[in-house]
């Protein structure tokens, strides 16, 4: 059976003068699913996105949106997105409701519809009540979902959420993924996001995995899990080099010796492989850790690095350059 | 093309309706000019006795209107640069990625902001009866376009100098070395009939020097201090609209 494509991007590339931050990307949008970007900060997750939404300009590929062109119908392409964006994007100073009523105008809603529209956004990320206060008196989290709202009113056919849940507390987090999956069960709507937390990431039908402006993998999260589909086991040892040879020699696996002097390797069923192990093992353990594999194993074992450590000078590094940039 | 005014209309709104909210700023656009007129123009008025020559009340009526011309000019400006505020803070992308086009956008910011820039300036007329200076309702109703039309010229100039700014430290600047020039050298707040040559041609380009001195002949009521013909100061008022204008829209549409 074929499925709808929504999204189409073949070999797209965006180079900021010498930085290439989307190197020739190609990968289709399916209609009615939530489709995820996953990767680091400075991947090219933000880029992409701006592309398909038309704010900023490729260098070469195409993409088309609805079967529109980014390049020549830009505004057709925009009649039929949503976005919310990693910073806020609300005029703090209006209440919530005018904040609404402007984007209704913007977006040409019919005027009879736009009431009952505003309230049903409101009421569905439970902020009806607060539909008269100045969104200065907002929590960090409001904002966010009545970002959210605003995204919907003009009945998109695609939702891009660029790291929806950046910068909030957990909980907050899990009401705005809860919004998501209750937003895409209810609502004829195709939802594109980007995350650079692994656990978000697996409510996603399917996951592009980025890492410097190229997809390195893309599948439904389970089977992207399953690319391992292993525990992996960390150990810390008197003799970490000793341990690895001797897990070569007696089960033949290739462990990694980590950063943090620990021993990583997979195993099939770990909770068979642990008694085992320590009744054969002669070297000293001083800890063992055993878990799920996750995405974030995935992201290791394809790139060679974690996901995390270096988010905070890439993110840096790719701000700077974009401001730089901004200021010419 | 109805969705191209929809946009108009609600970037013109938000404008009038941040204004009216803003207690603070309507205080603080009635005080300063109060302050300029009361202080600074009585003050200069009475020197003149002292200097000999008479003509303080006169001095009084012909800085009248050049303060009404000072106050649209800033606000007028400030509401433009307002653009770089919301860029800031984020919500300009929120209009520039809607299906509004640049035009649009640009057309509503500036109405919007002449609209607040024009009703500043006309409160300033509930001065005319403390400074005991009469002013016809023929001048008052004529001063309605006028000043209009002098605020969108301010706004389209702020809007162009807008579209590429990325940064508030960079508008301060804007303010010490555009605004506060245009200001001194338009003949707001003297006389430029008998000013130096040199300063006679800096106002010559000085767009506003056209806005003040039509302004003035309104408010007067006669072309006794006029500088330029009124044709002229019509015809480059407005062409300053146009071309500005086309300009701040060609920026916006510059994408990266």
């Amino acid at each position: 059976m074929e499925e709808k494509l929504i999204i189409e991007v073949k070999n797209l590339v965006k180079k900021f003068k010498n930085i290439t931050a989307v190197n020739d990307i190609s990968f289709t949008v399916k209609k009615n699913e939530i489709f995820g970007f996953l990767g680091p900060n400075g991947a090219g997750k933000t880029t992409t996105i701006n592309i398909i939404c038309t704010l900023l300009k490729l260098n070469s590929g195409s993409v088309t949106l609805c079967g529109y062109d980014v390049a020549t119908e830009k505004n057709r392409i925009r009649n039929c997105i949503g976005l919310v964006f990693q910073d806020p994007t609300l005029d703090d100073r209006l209440t919530a409701l005018e904040n609404l009523n402007f984007h209704a105008l913007l977006y040409n809603v019919p005027h009879r519809q736009i009431k009952e529209r505003i309230d049903s956004v409101l009421e569905m990320v439970d902020l009806l009540k607060r539909k008269n206060d100045l969104v200065r008196t907002f929590s960090g989290g409001m904002k966010r979902r009545l970002e959210i709202a605003r995204g919907l009113i003009h009945y998109p056919k695609v939702l891009f959420l660029d790291e929806p849940t950046i910068g909030l507390d957990p909980q907050t987090r899990n009401k705005i993924w809860e919004y998501i999956v209750k937003l895409k069960k209810t609502n004829d709507i195709t939802i594109f996001l980007t995350t650079h937390y692994m656990e978000e990431s697996e409510i996603c039908d399917r996951i592009a995995i980025m890492d410097e402006g190229k997809i390195i993998a893309m599948d439904t999260p389970d089977t992207l899990k399953n690319m391992i589909g292993l525990d992996i086991i960390t150990i810390i040892s008197d003799d970490n080099k000793k341990l690895k040879d001797y897990l070569k020699e007696k089960f033949s696996i290739d462990a990694e010796l980590t950063k943090n002097n620990e021993v990583r390797f997979e195993v099939k069923d770990s909770a068979k492989f642990i008694p085992y192990f320590i009744r054969h093992c002669h070297i000293n353990i001083l800890s063992i850790n055993a878990r799920k594999s996750t995405l974030n194993d995935v992201f290791l074992s394809l790139t060679g690095k974690e996901i995390r450590e270096e988010s905070a000078n890439k993110k840096d590094a790719m701000r700077m350059h974009m401001r730089a940039r901004a200021r010419r | 093309m109805k969705k191209e005014l929809f946009g108009i209309y609600i970037i013109w709104y938000r404008e009038i309706k941040k204004f009216f909210r803003d207690r603070p700023r309507i205080i603080g656009s009635i005080a300063q000019p109060a302050i300029f007129l009361l202080v600074l123009g009585s003050g200069l008025a009475s020197s003149f006795q002292i200097f000999g020559g008479g003509g303080g009340k006169e001095f009084l009526s012909f800085m009248f209107p050049g303060i009404i011309a000072m106050t649209v000019l800033f606000t007028a400006f400030f509401s433009a640069m307002s653009i770089v505020w919301d860029r800031e803070f984020g919500f300009l992308k929120e209009v520039l990625i809607s299906p509004v086009s640049r035009t649009s956008i640009v057309i509503g910011k500036n109405l919007g902001g002449s609209t607040v820039a024009m009703i500043q300036g006309l409160i300033i007329l509930i001065f005319a009866p403390i400074i005991k200076i009469q002013i016809s309702w023929m001048s008052v109703l004529k001063l309605i376009p006028v000043t209009f039309l002098v605020a969108m010229s301010i706004s389209s100039i702020g809007i162009a100098l807008a579209a590429r700014l990325r940064s508030m430290q960079a508008f301060q600047v804007l303010t010490n070395f555009i605004l506060m020039p245009m200001f001194f050298l338009s003949g707001a707040l003297f006389p430029l009939l008998n000013a130096p040559e040199w300063m006679k041609y800096i106002a010559m380009a000085n767009p506003l020097s056209y806005g003040v001195d039509m302004m003035r002949t309104v408010v007067i009521g006669s072309t006794a201090l006029q500088m330029y013909p009124v044709y002229l100061d019509i015809a480059v008022t407005a062409g300053v609209v146009v071309v500005m204008s086309i300009l701040g829209i060609a920026l916006f549409n510059r994408e990266d």
